[in-house]
């Protein structure tokens, strides 16, 4: 009986890739463990092994396509005697890589979070950007690497330096081409050994070089964390400012999807807190790369955390020689008069799309973009929530001590007799992240959820 | 003091012997007043003294070049000397005064100079040795021929951060010398009851780093293996471990209640090895300088001290501005 082989998923957040190249041809007799094809994703090219054995009966999607969608039928599969023309009786096989889970079944579909289409902001033209200016659509992996390339070009101090972000061009791609242009001695490939080169990248900061310190998620610089607190964040203090520590630390940051408790956390309050450091989480891919750009420049250290789901979302980037973020500016993104949603990294997606629906229901918010939470741009949403009266905050981290709970404490100092409602605060629930599709769905905060405050706070 | 059992023989010129005699004599007396101090409240906090050790770092800096770094735990206020730190900016940071090296923020475990390319000074055992290895990354890197001394004492040595380091100086051959100040004990616990082995310097086996043991109360024992050192890690052979067999004759911290020895282990080590009486003796037996000129150099000493300590009463504490200075580049 004729088989179709299905276009595998070969990550937890992957929707589609590209048939990058086929091994076999039609009418090859294929053993299970045979290398099938080479499978080109955002992230990386793997191979694709064959489950079954049998013959390759017809290839449905040539080589050098792009854009397949995960569970696409790719090719058929015979038996011995069959013919290659019986597609119609073909039944489905369970695509599989070695290394990747079996896609779930159409009825469930694996919570894609994160939107496929371009991401337009509908607000007032930014200032630092020249009107006129051409926009170039980018995805955020691009943006980062870009900004990392541009400063590297302008300053030979500047280095990168992590868990594969050299040969095997990032563990989620965001160096690739890197060490093609600046070579070893700046795209440093370190040993598994996060405390150990975290603490010696703050000595050579300390020293007078620029490390970018990859991790590969910020999940692992637990292990470092003292370096990053205790050293970076400290020495100009206790040096009486006769020394800095200039160094970004930055990866992936926040849950990623079904890896379950100890790779997925938001770390945004934790650093939040501590004098001494900067702190960025931009969602836009213009946001990475201008915050990532000024980060690099900047004398003190900076946590840039970042967020797997959206590397490879794609925004208008505007085309610059030199496009610059500022800290402490956060980005209006949409303005509105009936309640102010504040927001950063990818709660903003949350953010913009119940705005979307909320505009559907004669409900104008307005969406403000933190995009760095120290410093942090108290004065812009102070100045709307004076305007609209109702606040909701919205991010993916813990509840306790949350960025939200900082921001309703000074509204509640600066801005006391302009509420109408008191401020809520959605974030991620107060338990570690589970496996489970469903239950991990229901730990993270939802649009649904930021359209339902918006409601209790709008008396609606 | 007691005569030491027996003085070395010594080829080391006249100049030599009377620069570290007066470098350790000063550390030594530093140290003292330091206690003094804290003793009348003007010293607040944490204070842990190097007096014994003084050979360590004089000996090293002896070796050391223009332009080399060092990096150290809180026991620091020696390596500060050693490397031409000024005493009063010191003792001033130790009472938490304006004139300090850090203006009175940093305190005693915290001081740094750019000037003299000492980099602190801190507080998380252990914390320097990847720090100093980073030093060396960086001296590499910009290729100016530079070498770090990271120096970690024997309870440091267990932390596994500096094995993290160790694994990246080698792989990347980083110009960095690994000093561990050996003074047997890691605040109340002896060598033997943390360390499966009582040869530290052979740590840096597994990763293919040469080590050797020195007599770290023999201040030109120390210089030469500094020699070796320096030599071997500027020739861009990678790092290089020195176990500093060394004694510290107070406790950890002021707050020691010492019950961890017996007074006379201490006394022995005081009479038989200790590093400032051992030149003393050079000097004399060799004719160099007579008592009277010792003395002299006694009273200069004691000067440099009393007017540290007088500076660091008399400089102002930090304006209450300084609160809010410095934690922004």
């Amino acid at each position: 009986m004729a088989t179709e082989i299905l276009m595998p998923a070969l990550s937890p957040t992957m929707e589609e890739g590209t048939l990058a190249k086929w091994l076999v041809k039609e009418g090859d007799t294929i053993q299970s463990g045979d290398i099938l094809a080479e499978i080109e994703t955002d992230k990386a090219t793997m191979e694709f092994e064959a489950v079954d054995e049998g013959i390759m009966g017809k290839i449905l999607i040539a080589d050098g396509s792009e854009g397949v969608k995960v569970n696409t039928p790719i090719a058929v599969m015979i038996e011995e005697g069959e013919s290659a023309d019986d597609i119609s009786s073909a039944a489905p096989a369970p695509s599989e890589a070695a290394s990747a889970p079996v896609e779930a079944p159409v009825d469930t579909p694996a919570p894609a979070r994160v939107a496929a289409q371009p991401i337009t902001p509908v607000i007032p033209a930014e200032a630092d950007i020249p009107a006129g200016t051409e926009m170039r659509q980018t995805t955020v992996r691009e943006a980062l690497r870009d900004a990392m390339a541009e400063e590297m070009r302008r300053d030979d101090t500047v280095f990168l330096m992590g868990e594969e972000v050299a040969e095997y061009q990032g563990a989620y791609k965001v160096s690739q081409g890197l060490l093609d242009e600046f070579g070893a001695k700046r795209v440093i490939d370190t040993p598994i050994t996060e405390h150990g080169f975290t603490g010696l990248a703050s000595g050579a900061a300390m020293a007078g070089l620029k490390p970018i310190v990859e991790f590969m998620t910020f999940n692992f610089a637990m292990q470092a964390i003292d370096h990053i607190i205790n050293t970076a964040a400290k020495t100009r203090y206790m040096s009486g400012g006769q020394m800095s520590c200039p160094i970004v630390f930055r990866g992936a940051n926040g849950a990623a999807s079904r890896v379950g408790a100890q790779h997925s956390q938001d770390y945004a309050a934790w650093y939040a807190q501590i004098p001494g450091l900067h702190v960025a989480m931009p969602y836009s891919a213009a946001d990475a790369k201008g915050l990532l750009k000024s980060a690099i420049r900047d004398q003190n250290p900076v946590v840039f955390l970042e967020n797997e789901l959206i590397y490879g979302t794609s925004f208008d980037v505007p085309v610059m020689d030199d496009y610059i973020v500022p800290f402490g500016k956060a980005r209006i993104w949409r303005e509105g008069t009936d309640v102010t949603i504040v927001s950063f990294g990818i709660g903003m997606k949350y953010a913009l799309e119940a705005a979307d629906e909320l505009a559907k229901e004669g409900v104008s918010a307005e969406v403000i973009d933190l995009r760095t939470l120290r410093p942090l741009d108290y004065d812009t949403v102070i100045q709307s929530v004076m305007k609209t009266n109702r606040c909701v905050t919205v991010e993916e981290g813990w509840p306790v001590a949350s960025i939200g709970n900082h921001l309703s404490a000074t509204i509640m100092e600066r801005a006391f007799d302009y509420l109408d409602a008191p401020v809520i605060n959605l974030t991620g629930k107060d338990v570690p992240m589970p496996y489970a599709a469903n239950l991990e769905k229901l730990a993270l905060v939802t649009t649904k959820e930021v359209i339902d405050a918006v409601k209790a706070v709008t008396y609606r | 003091m007691a005569a030491r059992k027996s003085a070395k023989k010594s080829n080391t010129s006249k100049e030599d012997l009377l620069t570290f005699y007066r470098e350790m004599l000063l550390i030594r007396r530093f140290e003292e007043k330091s206690g003094q101090l804290y003793g009348m409240g003007l010293i607040g906090g944490f204070c842990h003294l190097y007096i014994g050790q003084e050979a360590v770092v004089v000996g090293l800096e002896a070796a050391a070049i223009e332009g080399d770094k060092r990096v150290t735990s809180y026991r620091d206020h020696g390596h500060m000397l050693a490397c031409g730190m000024d005493p009063k900016g010191v003792m001033a940071e130790l009472t938490g005064r304006e004139g300090g090296y850090s203006r009175g923020k940093g305190g005693s475990m915290h001081m740094f100079s750019t000037e003299k390319h000492f980099y602190g000074g801190h507080g998380i055992v252990g914390a320097q040795v990847p720090i100093g290895t980073g030093l060396a990354f960086a001296d590499k890197y910009l290729e100016n021929g530079g070498v770090t001394f990271a120096y970690f004492g024997d309870g440091a040595a267990n932390q596994g951060q500096v094995y993290e380091s160790f694994n990246m100086a080698s792989l990347w051959e980083l110009p960095v010398i690994y000093v561990i100040e050996n003074n047997q004990y890691a605040m109340g616990t002896s060598l033997q009851r943390a360390s499966s082995t009582p040869e530290i310097y052979t740590r840096g086996e597994a990763f293919g780093i040469k080590g050797e043991a020195v007599d770290g109360m023999d201040v030109m024992a120390v210089r030469d293996a500094g020699l070796r050192a320096t030599e071997y890690c500027r020739s861009g052979k990678g790092p290089y471990i020195l176990e500093m067999k060394t004694y510290r004759y107070r406790g950890h911290s002021m707050s020691d209640p010492a019950k961890y020895r017996t007074r006379e282990e201490v006394q022995k080590v005081r009479e038989e090895r200790d590093a400032i009486e051992h030149v003393r003796e050079l000097l004399l037996q060799g004719k160099h300088a007579s008592e009277e000129e010792l003395k002299a150099i006694d009273k200069e000493i004691k000067a440099v001290v009393n007017d540290a300590a007088e500076f660091s009463k008399v400089s102002p504490e930090p304006a209450l501005e300084e609160l809010w200075t410095d934690i922004y580049a």
